[in-house]
Formats: C-alpha cells, structure tokens, sequence
C-alpha cells in the first residue's frame, strides 16, 4: 500500500542514548517510574553559578583521540539502532542523516583555534568520521535548523524514502551541552533555577539536556506491520529570530500540513507529544497553536522536565518516546506541570495514562522562527 | 529527468552571487569593491544598493551576506503579491554553519557572555531574517555540506515545490569564515517564459567552480 505522496514508510528501529539510558526500553521504563534526569550541577569548569541540567555522568565517555564526545554519543545510537534493524550500513539503499545545533562546539573551550580546529568543528566532519565507521556509503544530510533540527531530519528522510531515491534512512541527532551553549542560555536568561515547569502558571524557564536519538526508516515492504512516519510539516513565524509568534498560527499551519501530508484529520491524533519548553512564551504560543488546530481536547505532554531541552536532539528522542507509547499503550504524564497556566487550555496529561493510540503529533520551535510537525501512525 | 533529483516543472528566474568582492544578478555584474575587510565589504553593498533596514546592522556577517544576496535576487524579480506567506520558503546550506560568529561569541563569554551575538549562534538564523523582511512563512531548512551540493538541493527544493508543499522557493548558499566568503541564491519559481530550467546542472554552472 502507498500513500497519496509516494511509498508508506515504517518504524524499524531505535535508539534512545540519554542520562536516562542507553536503550528506548531502558529510558522509556525510567520515564514510566517518573524519573528526571535533571538534577543541579556545580563545575566551575562550565558555569560560574550552580545550574540544573540533564547531563551524562562525566566518565560517561572515555578519551579518545578519534571521536569526540558528540561524535561517541552519536555512534553509540546508532550501533543499538542498526544492531536492532539487522540492516547492512553499507547497502547503496541508505542513506545516513545527522542533526544537531552546536555539534563539537565545545573544541573551541578546550583546542587552539587553528583553521584545523575550525575543519574539526564542522558538522561535515563529524558525518564523514561516523559514516566511516559505519560504512554508509552514500554522501551524509546534515541538517542544522536550530531546535526543530530532529524533527526536520525525520521528515527529511521520510520524503527521501517515499519518492524512492533510498530504500532505508538511519537518521540520528544528538546535542551535548557545554561552557558555550550555557553561557549562551545563561545570558539570555531563559534557564530556570530548578527542574523546569512545562505548560505550567509557574514556569519560568527551560533546563539544558544532552542526549541522542536514532530512527531507522525503511519503504521496505516487509515492515508493513509496523508503525509508520505518516506526514510532516515545516513552517517559518517570519515574526522575531529569538521569540516565539504571538498567535501561534505559524505553527498551526505547520501541523496543518503534517495532518494533510498524513492523510488524517485532528480528530484522528490520539495524543500530542508537544516541545513545552517551559519558557513562558514557547508554552503560551505552542498552546495557541494547539487551540487553532482543534487539538485541544487531545492529551499533551512534554518530557523536558525528564530530559532537559536536548536542542537538535529532542525532536527525534521525543517522537521515539512517543512510538514507544504507540506501541506499549502508555501516554506519558508532563512532570514538573500542577496547574494551568496558558491563555488558551489545553489537555495537559499529568499522570500516565492507558491508551490504545493509532496516531500521535510531534511538535517544535526553534531559533530563527521556526516550527516543525510530524505525524507517526500506526 | 536526465539527473537524479532534476524535474523538468520548475525554472530558475533569478539568481544572485556575492563572491570575491563582486555582485552579480542573474549573471550580470551590479557592484564591485576592492574592500579586503569583510565587514566593511558587506557595508558597502548595502550602501550601493541604497537598502534601508536598521536591522541590518544588528546582524552577524552570515546574515548580512545572505540578507543582502537575498535583496539583490528579490528586487524588480519577485512579485510577493502572486503568493501567500505560506507558499514561499527557503533551502539553504553552507560548509561553516555559523562558526564566524560562534567565535566571535565565544571570545566574548569570559567578561559577559553576549546575548545579541548568541542570537546568531545557528546557520538558520539568516533565514529566519530573510522570512521577516519579506514575511515568507513557508517550509525551510539549512543543510551542512562540505561542498555545494546542486544534485541534493534540486532534490529537495523539486519535491517542496511539485508536492505543492511551496509555490516558489529561495535555494542555495550561504557561507562566511573570517574573509572568505560566498552566497549564490536561486529564485525557483513554476513558470518557464524565457527561463532557465531548474537543474542541478545549471545551478552548478551559476555557482562556479570556485571553491570556498
């Protein structure tokens, strides 16, 4: 069976490499149990002021003088993920997709800064090193599109399977957070001082998180039964590079196009596993969008309270999360939300909730103004 | 199709350069400057064109390279009342992501880290300026490449625009690191009169074989 827009295109597998745990099972058991990877940290070294953030345990990588940090967090994804798919790397049928924000910003704390330095840096780079490793043969995509990041590589590799250019797209993010990304978020004042509050009346702030997520997609037909990424959406604010849109419509118009893409109607998404990143601004426009969707009365999460904000890296380990639900009948409870706080109400899920889900809505915004919405099915 | 990701719908009906000192539209040579200094390069351009638009000069270099090549392209071509917000949109790329800036802003963190270079810390960030001077609201994305990749961006700007997910769309690229610098956009649009074809081949051709 084909969609309207070329071959179906299935979930085979994934890959969740976080503080709460090395595999999807592994962390999705964590977030049943209601556990937060984000605790307070003091190091000098990153942060003049104690902060919260979800962060690895700092022996959680060992030295080593081929790969980065970044680059062992993304291998270490994807060798769970392809060991679970049984796929050859190496076939000519796929194609490898890489997304993040910042990538090995964090050689410019600790190297010289040489034009050497500056190759290392690339996003490229790091693509080149892990596809070596692999075998991928084909020439990498690397997007980096601020936090929508994770959700556009979805969708990116989704079309690339539809029309047929590849058979299989192993598609990977990850963020790791330093000195640079802090300081950053730091000076913007948008971190709150303890665990983060999405959607909430109190909340008043985001918590930095590290981690990576892989997905394996295929067009193959004998993944028929699985679940599949139905549609998806991009869209711009064209309002302000470092605040949300007032109305929410951009990003309703995006989730728009992933229900049209999908083939489905609101009425068809079971839950919303949305980017509540607990800053007052993100919460209060992704609310409105939500509204002007007539998505309201769906149950919504947000797992930032779990992970942090995971930058390029969320919108892939959040849709994995919410698979996970698909397949186990579980939506997540949004930690860290009591009450209300949103012009336009939505449904908050705020205890884990039994349901046998067809389909689920992924949202995110991102620097820059921009939003991204995708549809997973089963 | 003669090349993977070519389609024979779409047709390039503007294209700007800026690149060693020089800017050109649709192949023809607007301005030069023997500036050496990028900066004071990127001023001049803006300052030739007669461009009046204070946020300018709130931008880090990557925005004002691909701000100003993206006003060069649009003026006297583009005509925003054929389409609305949502059916205009972007793909771009670049080898350095926003690594100019990211420097900038990292010297910066030891006496105070500086919100407003922070800000320009993400390639995409020179789309989302391009989006609010022209209120362009539809899909985009910025890809990493090592090199210009014609054959992946004609892929992905063909699919936006034959799935109507877009009616015209602004590809190409976009890239800046200390003095050396190159921005090559393509206005894509679904009318052929007079028009060269939308191909990986021609977008090549235009882009040069210069390296960056």
């Amino acid at each position: 069976m084909s969609s309207m827009h070329g071959k179906d295109v299935f979930v085979v597998a994934d890959n969740l490499f976080t503080p709460l745990g090395k595999t999807t099972t592994e962390n999705f058991s964590n977030l049943k149990q209601g556990i937060s990877a984000v605790t307070e940290h003091i190091d000098g070294a990153i942060s003049p002021n104690p902060f919260f953030a979800a962060l690895f345990d700092k022996d959680a990588f060992s030295t080593d003088n081929q790969h980065t940090k970044f680059e062992q967090l993304l291998i270490a994804s994807i060798a769970d993920a392809l060991r679970q798919s049984g796929l050859n790397a190496s076939d000519e049928k796929t194609v490898f997709i890489l997304s993040s924000t910042k990538g090995n910003i964090s050689l410019l704390e600790t190297e010289k800064d040489t034009p050497g330095l500056q190759e290392r840096i690339s996003l490229s780079a790091s693509a080149k090193l892990i596809a070596e490793h692999f075998g991928f043969i084909n020439k990498p995509v690397v997007i980096s599109n601020a936090c929508v990041s994770g959700v556009v590589a979805i969708i990116t590799g989704m079309r690339l399977l539809r029309k047929g250019q590849y058979e299989n797209a192993v598609i990977t993010g990850a963020d790791i957070i330093s000195e640079f990304i802090l300081s950053g978020f730091q000076s913007f004042q948008a971190l709150t001082a303890g665990i983060c509050k999405p959607f909430d009346k109190n909340r008043d702030g985001l918590n930095l998180g590290e981690g990576a997520g892989t997905v394996i997609l295929s067009s193959n037909p004998q993944y028929s039964g699985n679940i599949k990424a139905l549609g998806g959406g991009i869209s711009n604010d064209a309002n302000h590079i470092s605040g949300p849109s007032r109305t929410g419509k951009e990003l309703s118009f995006a989730i728009g196009q992933a229900l049209k893409d999908a083939g489905i109607s609101a009425n068809d998404i079971d839950f919303i596993s949305a980017h509540g990143t607990a800053t007052p601004y993100n919460d209060e426009m992704e609310a409105n969008a939500i509204s002007l969707s007539g998505l309201e009365n769906g149950p919504l999460n947000s797992l930032k309270a779990n992970y942090g904000h995971t930058l390029g890296a969320a919108g892939l380990i959040e849709s994995i999360i919410s698979v996970q639900s698909l397949k186990e009948g579980l939506v997540l409870p949004t930690m860290g939300f009591e009450e209300k706080g949103t012009t336009k109400p939505v449904n908050i899920c705020s205890s884990l909730l039994q349901m046998e889900a067809k389909n689920f809505l992924k949202t995110a915004s991102g620097f820059g103004g921009c939003n991204a919405a995708i549809v997973f099915g089963k | 199709m003669s090349n993977k990701g070519d389609s024979d719908l779409n047709y390039i009906t503007a294209s700007c350069s800026i690149f060693e000192g020089k800017v050109s539209k649709s192949g023809q040579q607007l301005f030069g400057d023997t500036a050496t200094d990028v900066s004071a390069f990127l001023l001049a351009v803006y300052q030739h064109f007669g461009l009046n638009y204070p946020k300018f000069y709130k931008m880090d270099n990557l925005c004002k390279l691909g701000w100003l090549a993206s006003e060069v392209l649009l003026k006297d071509s583009f005509d925003s009342q054929k389409y609305r917000p949502e059916e205009v949109g972007l793909v771009l790329a670049n080898r350095n992501s926003s690594l100019d800036d990211d420097i900038k802003y990292f010297e910066t963190i030891q006496n105070g880290a500086s919100p407003s270079l922070f800000v320009y810390t993400l390639p995409n960030i020179v789309i989302g300026e391009i989006c609010i001077r022209n209120n362009f609201k539809g899909e985009h994305t910025f890809y990493i490449q090592d090199e210009f990749n014609a054959e992946f961006i004609a892929g992905q700007v063909n699919y936006l625009l034959d799935n109507d997910i877009l009616q015209t769309c602004i590809c190409g690229w976009v890239d800046i690191l200390g003095d050396n610098y190159k921005a090559v956009l393509f206005l894509v649009e679904k009318q052929n009169e007079g028009n060269l074809l939308f191909s990986s081949g021609n977008m090549r051709k235009i882009f040069g074989n210069t390296s960056v």
